[in-house]
């Protein structure tokens, strides 16, 4: 093996560890990790069942939200959501049918939900404007209209 | 030993006497043939794609958005590299091992038809909108039962080949004992363990999970599981796609430059890291998904881009190859050699081009399998660009220049300099297509642009968000890349069948003169199937018992399109 092929492997491996330990850290350290709530619910019964027989927008501290929400197709409950600039929302999520995707354009929220499971994410919105929020995973006919909006305030 | 050196000169010179077995040629020259008629097509339901989603072509009302893409996704991603992965494998395996047994070329049409019968019962409820459900057709969507029977056969086909490849390597290394495979059946031997491997585990998603539930004799599905068993397919699959162009990228390139081989060991050290590593990989499509702890996600990081160390090592391999090979045909400076290599002649210049593709496309990857890197991205327009790099660029540009020599190899006849002129402009137009669509799709999927998303403008978001443009241009690279798939599919059935006779060689590189000697070791197939199930099992034993153990209710069959 040549000398220059050698450091190349070298650099390669600690590329790789490099982002292992950024990922790393960002995970643990600055809980910045992937959603991933493990939690299920009977996917033919989300109505009766708490928290999604209430789905809503509520304040539960000082600029704090918790959004519980159904996704179906092809709509979102509840649409239209307000919250005040510099508010931390914590959404609860379950799809009613087939699987769904959780994202709002321009924030880092994106979350797959399945029926069956509940899913968690949450974002401090800080800087006022209407977000897009879309359904990103294919879901059906209607899957290009499944969208709703954020309004911060 | 001089009765083994007899034999294979005497092979070696009926090979060059005969040239490839007429035979083994048919079943070759039927797999390319399938696969370049669903690169056409796929191609048209692509301009169809590119030119809705840039907002200038409204669809009739009996072919959705969806279904088209359904289409699409399966005739590229399933049929044209599948196919074309079967027609060049057994060439080599042919060419390479004294040509195929009888009953392994019994076993390949076998797999054909059983393939074939397969494809059209998937393709005729995706004609009905019975089954716009997309490559991955995620469970609680149910399409017809006939697309999970027609999925059925398609894995048997494979399963078939598979057998037949490794009954025609036993055969070989039985009668060569103590002699390392030659390195194309090599590569042939990993790709189709890979495949049954791969195959295995969307076999017991259809067949355990799938087909009761749409038959109605299970009430409902473990929506997770079969999540999870279909990406440890669907992952490995378009590697499998990799490891082929990889394949031509050792052994063929370097003789088509006239220079040698890289070293044999190393070679060999790259193909098996990617056969142990490979399925795991497929747990990264799942890192924004529910019920799957934070932990295993961080795990599966670091299984995901353990399979860019072997990339990384053939990046160095192969460009060290073209620098010493331009060398010694009198190249100098430090760049300078680049300007001695045969930039017209299609049979590099398509690989070459897709070779560079790997580099951003292989970034691109390791970002998305990076857990908060793969959250901004997960689902937008940027994985689709991240796939036609790898597989539109990386993978087809060397597919199409193996095509110019394998074609006329097989058909017995030439690559006339007027071919070869259709095949650079061809792969000029597609390099530009290819680049324009995958660079705007990379920029709005940042921008928050779903995938598999027909027309819309969100109100104005569309605009406001700073879309419109960039798919605009998905339309432009969209119609280019259709203009170069006519070239391509015209070159290819000229070379089949009128081009002029003559023969034309298999081109495989030899090792530099007074190589190190391989150690026998690389040859032990049996330790790197173990090793592979052993990494499969650490990966998936934990969280598909977890799935297993807390699954919710099933959930109902749904068809919502």
């Amino acid at each position: 093996m040549h000398l220059d092929e050698k450091i190349w492997l070298f650099l390669s491996f600690g590329m790789i560890m490099i982002f292992m330990i950024f990922t790393g850290y960002q995970a643990v350290a600055l809980e910045m990790g992937p959603p991933s709530h493990k939690e299920t619910i009977d996917p033919q019964k989300v109505d009766q069942t708490a928290p999604f027989d209430n789905p809503g927008i509520k304040q539960i501290g000082e600029n704090e939200y918790e959004v519980v929400m159904t996704l179906q197709i092809f709509s979102f409950t509840p649409m239209d959501i307000e919250v005040p600039a510099g508010s931390t929302v914590h959404f609860t999520l379950t799809s009613k049918d087939v699987t769904h995707g959780f994202q709002v354009a321009n924030t880092n929220i994106n979350a797959m939900v399945m029926p069956g499971h509940i899913q968690k994410i949450s974002q401090k919105f800080d800087k006022p404007g209407k977000y897009l929020v879309l359904c990103n995973e294919y879901c059906g006919a209607g899957h290009q209209a499944m969208s709703t909006t954020i309004t911060v305030k | 030993m001089q009765t083994a050196l007899k034999t294979t000169s005497i092979k070696q010179k009926t090979n060059q006497a005969l040239g490839v077995n007429l035979e083994d040629a048919r079943i070759s020259k039927s797999y390319l043939a399938v696969a370049f008629i669903a690169v056409l097509l796929g191609g048209l339901l692509g301009l169809v794609q590119g030119l809705n989603r840039a907002g200038v072509l409204t669809l009739p009302a009996w072919a959705n958005y969806y279904q088209v893409l359904t289409a699409h996704g399966l005739l590229l991603v399933v049929v044209f590299s599948a196919f074309f992965t079967i027609g060049y494998f057994y060439a080599g395996l042919s060419h390479t091992l004294g040509g195929l047994l009888p009953k392994v070329r019994k076993i390949a049409w076998v797999g054909f038809w059983t393939k074939i019968v397969g494809f059209v019962l998937v393709v005729i409820p995706v004609l009905m909108n019975e089954a716009s459900v997309m490559y991955t057709f995620y469970p609680p969507m149910a399409a017809h039962p006939m697309f999970y029977f027609g999925l059925v056969l398609i894995v048997l086909g494979v399963w078939a080949l598979s057998v037949g490849a490794f009954m025609q390597v036993a055969h070989w290394r039985k009668n060569h004992k103590g002699q390392h495979l030659p390195i194309m059946a090599f590569f042939a031997t990993g790709v189709f363990i890979l495949l049954v491997g791969a195959t295995a585990f969307v076999a017991v998603e259809v067949l355990f999970l799938i087909i009761p539930w749409v038959l109605g004799w299970t009430d409902g599905i473990n929506v997770m599981l079969s999540r999870t068993l279909f990406w440890a397919f669907g992952h490995t699959a378009v590697n499998i796609w990799y490891l082929t162009a990889v394949s031509a990228w050792y052994v063929v390139i370097p003789k088509i430059i006239g220079g040698h081989r890289w070293s044999d060991l190393l070679t060999r050290m790259v193909v098996i890291p990617l056969v142990i590593m490979n399925i795991t990989g497929g747990f990264h499509h799942q890192i924004v998904d529910p019920a799957i702890s934070e932990g295993i996600k961080y795990m599966h990081v670091f299984m995901s881009l353990a399979i860019g160390f072997p990339s990384l090592m053939t990046a160095y391999a192969l460009f060290r190859v073209f620098e010493r090979t331009a060398r010694q045909k009198g190249g100098t400076g430090f760049i300078g050699w680049f300007k001695k290599m045969p930039w017209g002649d299609v049979r590099f210049l398509s690989p070459f081009i897709a070779m560079v593709a790997f580099i951003p496309a292989g970034a691109g990857g390791i970002v998305q399998s990076t857990n908060q890197l793969d959250q901004v991205v997960h689902n937008t327009m940027w994985i689709v660009g991240h796939f036609h790099l790898t597989l539109g660029m990386s993978v087809v540009m060397t597919f199409f220049g193996i095509s110019y020599w394998l074609i006329p190899y097989l058909s017995k006849r030439v690559l006339t300099p007027n071919m070869n002129k259709v095949g650079v402009v061809q792969t000029i137009i597609w390099t530009v297509g290819m680049v324009i669509m995958a660079i705007s799709m990379h920029i709005a999927g940042l921008f928050g642009s779903p995938r598999r998303t027909s027309f819309t403008t969100y109100g104005d978001f569309a605009e406001q968000l700073g879309w419109n443009p960039l798919m605009a241009a998905v339309g432009i690279g969209a119609t280019l890349l259709l203009i170069a798939v006519i070239l391509q599919v015209y070159a290819v059935f000229n070379m089949m069948f009128f081009a002029p006779k003559g023969e034309t060689e298999f081109p495989i590189a030899e090792e530099e003169p007074g190589a190190a000697k391989t150690p026998y070791w690389t040859e032990r197939w049996g330790v790197w199937v173990v090793l592979m199930l052993l990494v499969i099992s650490m990966a998936y034993v934990i969280p598909i018992v977890d799935m297993i153990v807390n699954a919710p209710p099933g959930s109902p069959p749904f068809k919502t399109w």
